[in-house]
This record gives structure tokens, C-alpha cells and sequence, in this order.
């Protein structure tokens, strides 16, 4: 299926010094219906998650991952997920979510030390 | 003033309340999750903050943070954490791979809580061992009992 228009919202600090731990923030508009609920007809809704996440850096020799989640449909709406990253190297982050019924969607940012 | 009328005078104006709940799980499910993601090892109770609010007044997303106390070095560090609830539909809420790269062991997210219950972290490290933890959260609100909620 063609990659999702779903918005994403990313932060990251502003300033990164080399060897810093740093948070990664990132929400994604995604309903995560878990396939238990009913709609207005009394009909249960189809099962929609996202149901894998995945964050990659890639310095531009080497792709290596940061984190990754499993998600089930205990994770709220639209999901929030913060973690955090060592840098080392300024790079690419790349980051993946998929789910059900074929959602994908990949955003990939620029992680820039700064000092 | 019955509880309807009293959360639209709340101003959260959602829809009708359903009659369709999932059955409370047995505890012996929170177990059988918890057996399998220590596949074999010993649990040992300690090394993880779970921080959540004790009193939570609407299940549809729930802050929750959870952090392992570990260096974070290539030859001592957290390789999974997983969350487990007690009493939503199903036991898994979700499961995170760290490593050395993390540099610390900490993940935030926002959960769904069908009811008041306990919640349960776990952590692998790559030694092998495994750690838990535990909260009890009592919700005022469930989520995914209300049809035009985003739970």
C-alpha cells in the first residue's frame, strides 16, 4: 500500500552535544481502533493498529537501530512514544511505523551535533 | 444527577454509554504473559520506576513512564521492557527493544485502562535476568466503553 499521509509530530533538542542522551518525542494520528470496540450500529469496528515502530540512525556509513516497539491495543490513540539516544555521530534518524491493513509511514530527519 | 447527565455537565459531552464491556480477565492471564516474556528465567522484583498517577480520571490515555536502572554500556544494558495491564482485553500493552545505544533506559508513552487495575513492567537485560515491577492505577473513567470517544 502507498506510504499513509498520516501527520507525525517529531521533537528533538535543539542544541545536541556530542555524547549526549537525548529524548526523541513522536506522535502519529493513527485512531488505533483494537478491534473490540463497537461503532454507532453496535457493529464492532475492524481491528486498525499500528502494530510496530522502529527507529534506525544512520551516520552515513552505518545503519544501526535505536529502538523499537510492539504496540497493542492498549496504546492510546494517536501514539505517543518518547525514548531516548546516545549520539555519537550526527546522521539520520529514520523512522518506521506500520500497521494494520497495510499502513506504513517513514519520516527521516536530520540529527545535527551542535557542540 | 445521574453519571451521564453529571459528565455532560462536565462539559465532556460524550456519547451513549454502551452495554458492551469485555469481560474482566483472571489474574492467572497476567501471569501466563509475564511467564512467557521471562521465557524460563527468574523474576526478580526491582531496577524499574514505573510512573504513572495513581488516580486517573480518564482510561482513554494514560501517561505512563517506565525506566530501568542500568548503565546502558555494551556490556551491561537493558535489551526489552514490556508492559502488561490486568484487566483490558488483552494482557500485552507494549513491548520496546533498547540497547547500548538508548545510553539510558527510559520510555514514555500514553496507554488505555478499561478499568481500575494493575499494571506490570518487566525488563530483560543482557545478562539474561529479568526484573518487574508494579502499579495499581483506579480509574474514574475506562476507556472503550463510550462510542463517540477516541478510546
Amino acid at each position: 500500500m502507498a506510504e499513509s499521509s498520516a501527520r507525525t509530530l517529531i521533537s528533538l533538542p535543539r542544541a545536541i552535544r556530542r555524547g549526549e542522551v537525548i529524548e526523541i518525542k513522536t506522535l502519529i494520528a493513527h485512531p488505533m481502533e483494537t478491534g473490540y470496540r463497537p461503532g454507532a450500529d453496535g457493529v464492532i469496528l475492524p481491528r486498525d493498529l499500528i502494530r510496530t515502530f522502529t527507529c534506525h540512525f544512520d551516520s552515513g556509513k552505518l545503519r544501526v537501530p535505536v529502538f523499537s516497539a510492539q504496540l497493542f491495543p492498549a496504546i492510546a490513540a494517536n501514539p505517543y512514544l518518547a525514548f531516548p539516544m546516545r549520539v555519537l555521530d550526527s546522521g539520520k534518524l529514520i523512522l518506521n511505523w506500520r500497521g494494520d491493513q497495510g499502513f506504513e509511514k517513514t519520516e527521516i530527519l536530520d540529527l545535527v551535533i551542535t557542540g | 444527577m445521574g453519571r451521564r447527565q453529571a459528565l455532560y455537565s462536565l462539559g465532556l459531552g460524550l456519547g451513549a454509554v454502551l452495554t458492551v464491556r469485555p469481560a474482566l480477565a483472571s489474574p492467572e492471564e497476567l501471569e501466563a504473559a509475564m511467564k512467557a516474556f521471562a521465557a524460563g528465567a527468574t523474576v526478580t522484583q526491582g531496577r524499574i520506576q514505573l510512573d504513572v498517577a495513581q488516580l486517573v480520571d480518564n482510561g482513554n490515555a494514560v501517561p505512563l513512564g517506565v525506566s530501568v536502572q542500568s548503565p546502558m554500556t555494551l556490556q551491561d544494558h537493558v535489551t526489552e521492557i514490556a508492559l502488561f495491564n490486568e484487566k483490558n482485553p488483552q494482557r500485552e500493552i507494549a513491548l520496546f527493544t533498547l540497547g547500548p545505544m538508548s545510553g539510558v533506559a527510559r520510555v514514555s508513552t500514553r496507554i488505555r485502562l478499561a478499568t481500575t487495575q494493575t499494571l506490570v513492567a518487566m525488563a530483560r537485560m543482557n545478562d539474561g535476568s529479568v526484573w518487574s515491577a508494579s502499579a495499581d492505577v483506579f480509574v474514574t473513567l475506562a476507556a472503550c466503553i463510550e462510542t463517540d470517544s477516541d478510546g
